[in-house]
């Protein structure tokens, strides 16, 4: 018995022609010289078997659509041409809009930005092989900073169908599994009904705390070939769930330890996962009159608010054995990155120390990766979001109010006002020592840049560590977006496309984009510039120029010393300069106006001016500022 | 990576009153200030970086001697075969030519 004649699919044709083709070059040669189908007289003709009017393609875009994402972040491979070209067409380019990366670690870094500033997940894909490879890095940043980003891959699982060269090597068995332990979930789907569900559990999942990236794969079949007719998929209904809460019982027990406790602390590291989480801190802190320790994962409490002990905790506010931690009786720590550091010297001075953990981390079970550190020693800890479970504690703590509690909270709370107040003049103080200095001092660049934009709606997209902390010990931030944490992985070169991610997000709102960024970061994704010129992203970026991957300077220096040999090759390797790298003519050269280098600091307020005028305009800026090492 | 490099505890000032200072060559202070790399953590001017600030005002010769050679707090040792005590001198000479910040810069202001 003869075989039913299978229909040739658009892909099918088209690998068909290539044959023994191998390169997508060859593969259009090859069809431009097929011959076309012969024509009868009178008979119309027959279509052309590789037009397909309603891909799968287009039905996966159904689904984002209702995912509602605003963008998608690629930088463009042919595994997810059908997504891309449906994205472009079919979707009308809007929600998703397809942003131009220059690689898929950019596309997954301003993915991450993006969130962290509108507070819902964009999109990116990527080929499932080489264009994972090169985004890995950024989910890493994402997994450990708890950033949602929705990737999709594509992948072509059918081996039948790989008829070229290219095609086999950018094919993989399983392409998630690169990334399956820094992602929280990820699918194959096999079909379009499997693809909806998996794309909507996908971002259910995701948008969980804690919340991670997930992968989701596309095949290229399912991409490009048309929906079969008698297949009608649906998109189930998105429905988030709520994030969890703490139980009563734990919530109410801590309720009586911070009440009763003479000095509690709150540290707060990625607590406010939206604008509310920073008023439920302020909320929580202002009724206990306790001190708040900003670890500055997330911009969780105003900078100069009077129960703000930040400064106190040293510089960085990150896991500190400053004061405030060292005198508390009660450590209140919320979505802490490392809470065994936090509070590791204070247990060794006082044993009657308690340490509550609210955090959604406990939620987590992935073990290949270390990010969790080491483990705490914990008092009572609830395996919840810390965010969601605020509101229930601070009810708790009210009702726990008493009249003699209250006398003594108002009493803790001038004093610690007190001392969150000359801790602020210290800092400017401190500023003011190498102000005249070239090249320039990261606190005058810092003093300077606020002065210029202290009456805007400003928002600070890159992370202080590497300048001291300076604009968080001088600038008054009270509000959520202005300022976003760092990269969670401290991986080098995630900044700049973070900070370009985030300024799409703050464009619409009308708000001024800030970012100093650092050179050596800039220069392992310098392609975002293009990016932001090209998307007409404004963003004002003032170069951190130290010449220097100085971090690593000082690593050899230390080591150097340890072994006794002199510092007088520590250069070799640490240093970005010889020649020097003209940043303003880099980012020209991809259509970002920009000036510099600038090493007098006297000249730096005019610059700042002028680049806040062209950022207003709604593009980017550049200045390139050579400045101390840190 | 590891972020370290904290700072140098300046609790060696105790001694400053109790040793003599050497007047060192300034000049030469600022040449090894760079070439050695001092200015990495603390900044060409002492004002402080990743460690803490050392001008103006800087401990007194035989202090910094001693501190640099078994420096705490993060900071890697500096022995004499790669710092003789006299660049030392020279060094904290140049530290001593840096002056005081200026007063009420509007910059600064709250």
């Amino acid at each position: 018995m003869a075989q039913p004649k299978k229909p040739v699919d658009r892909r099918g044709f088209l690998k068909g022609a290539a044959l023994a083709a191998s390169a997508p070059l060859a593969i259009a040669q090859q069809v431009r010289v097929t011959a076309p189908a012969k024509v009868t007289e009178n008979a119309p003709p027959a279509a052309d078997p590789r037009i397909t009017e309603r891909p799968g393609a287009d039905f996966m875009m159904d689904v984002f659509k209702a995912l509602n994402f605003e963008y998608c972040f690629a930088m463009p491979g042919s595994s997810f041409a059908g997504i891309h070209e449906s994205m472009i067409n079919y979707g009308g380019n809007s929600a998703p809009e397809y942003i131009t990366c220059c690689n898929e670690e950019s596309s997954v870094a301003m993915a991450c930005g993006y969130f962290k500033i509108e507070g819902r997940p964009a999109m990116a894909c990527a080929h499932g092989t080489v264009g994972l490879q090169h985004a890995t890095m950024a989910i890493y940043d994402a997994f450990c900073d708890r950033v949602p980003v929705y990737l999709v891959l594509g992948n072509t699982l059918d081996a039948a169908h790989r008829n070229s060269e290219v095609i086999w090597l950018h094919s993989v068995q399983d392409a998630a599994a690169m990334v399956r332990e820094i992602t929280k979930w990820d699918d194959t789907p096999q079909s379009l009904q499997h693809f909806a569900e998996s794309a909507v559990r996908a971002y259910k999942i995701m948008m969980t705390p804690p919340t991670m990236p997930v992968v989701l794969t596309a095949d290229t079949e399912l991409q490009e070939n048309a929906i079969p007719p008698n297949e009608h998929p649906r998109i189930p209904k998105v429905t988030l769930a709520a994030p969890p809460q703490g139980e009563t019982g734990a919530v109410n027990e801590a309720a009586k330890m911070l009440v009763a406790a003479e000095n509690p602390v709150i540290v707060a590291s990625r607590a406010a996962r939206t604008p509310n989480g920073l008023k439920l801190i302020v909320e929580l802190a202002e009724t206990l009159q306790a001190g708040v320790v900003d670890q500055h994962r997330r911009m969780n409490f105003p900078s100069r608010h009077p129960l703000n002990q930040t400064l106190r905790a040293g510089v960085a506010g990150k896991p500190t054995t400053g004061a405030p931690v060292m005198e508390a009786d009660v450590v209140l720590a919320l979505e802490s990155s490392d809470l065994y550091s936090t509070v590791r010297q204070a247990r060794q001075r006082n044993n009657a120390l308690k340490v509550i953990s609210i955090s959604s981390l406990d939620l987590n079970h992935k073990s290949n990766y270390q990010d969790f550190m080491r483990f705490p020693d914990v008092d009572l800890a609830i395996a919840a979001d810390a965010e969601a479970t605020l509101p229930s504690l601070i009810e708790a703590v009210k009702r726990l109010l008493t009249d003699d509690r209250r006398r003594a909270f108002e009493a803790r709370g001038a004093k610690l006002a007190k001392a969150g107040q000359q801790a602020q003049e210290k800092a400017r103080i401190d500023a003011a020592y190498g102000w005249e200095a070239s090249p320039i001092s990261t606190a005058r660049l810092s003093a300077e840049l606020w002065a210029q934009i202290k009456n805007e709606d400003w928002s600070l997209l890159s992370d202080t560590f590497w300048i001291r902390e300076w604009p968080l010990r001088l600038w008054n931030f009270d509000k959520h977006y202005q300022y976003i944490g760092g990269s969670g992985s401290e991986g080098v070169g995630y900044m700049a496309p973070a900070t370009v991610g985030a300024a799409l997000a703050n464009k619409k709102h009308g708000r001024l984009s800030i970012a100093i960024q650092t050179d050596g970061d800039l220069m392992v994704a310098n392609g975002v510039l293009w990016t932001a010129a090209h998307h007409r992203i404004p963003l004002l970026t003032i170069m951190h120029n130290n010449r220097a991957y100085h971090q690593e300077v000082m690593g050899i220096q230390g080591l150097a010393n340890r072994h006794n040999r002199g510092i007088d090759r520590i250069h070799i390797g640490t240093k970005i300069d010889d020649p020097n790298i003209d940043y303003a003519k880099l980012a020209q050269s991809m259509g970002v106006r920009a000036e510099g280098p600038i090493s007098d600091p006297r000249d730096l307020a005019d610059a700042i001016r002028r680049g806040i005028d062209v950022v207003k305009k709604g593009e980017p800026y550049l200045i390139d500022t050579v400045t101390q090492p840190r | 990576m590891k972020r370290y490099f904290a700072g140098l505890v300046l609790g060696a000032a105790l001694l400053a009153p109790l040793v003599a200072q050497d007047a060192g060559n300034a000049q030469n202070g600022k040449k090894l200030f760079l070439k050695n790399g001092c200015y990495e953590c603390h900044g060409t001017m002492g004002q402080g970086g990743a460690g803490p600030r050392l001008a103006p005002r800087p401990l007194a010769a035989a202090a910094l001697i001693a501190y640099v050679r078994k420096p705490g707090n993060g900071m890697p040792p500096y022995s004499a075969k790669v710092m003789p005590d006299a660049e030392v001198a020279d060094i904290r000479a140049y530290l001593a030519t840096i002056p005081e910040p200026p007063k009420d810069i509007p910059q600064l202001k709250p």
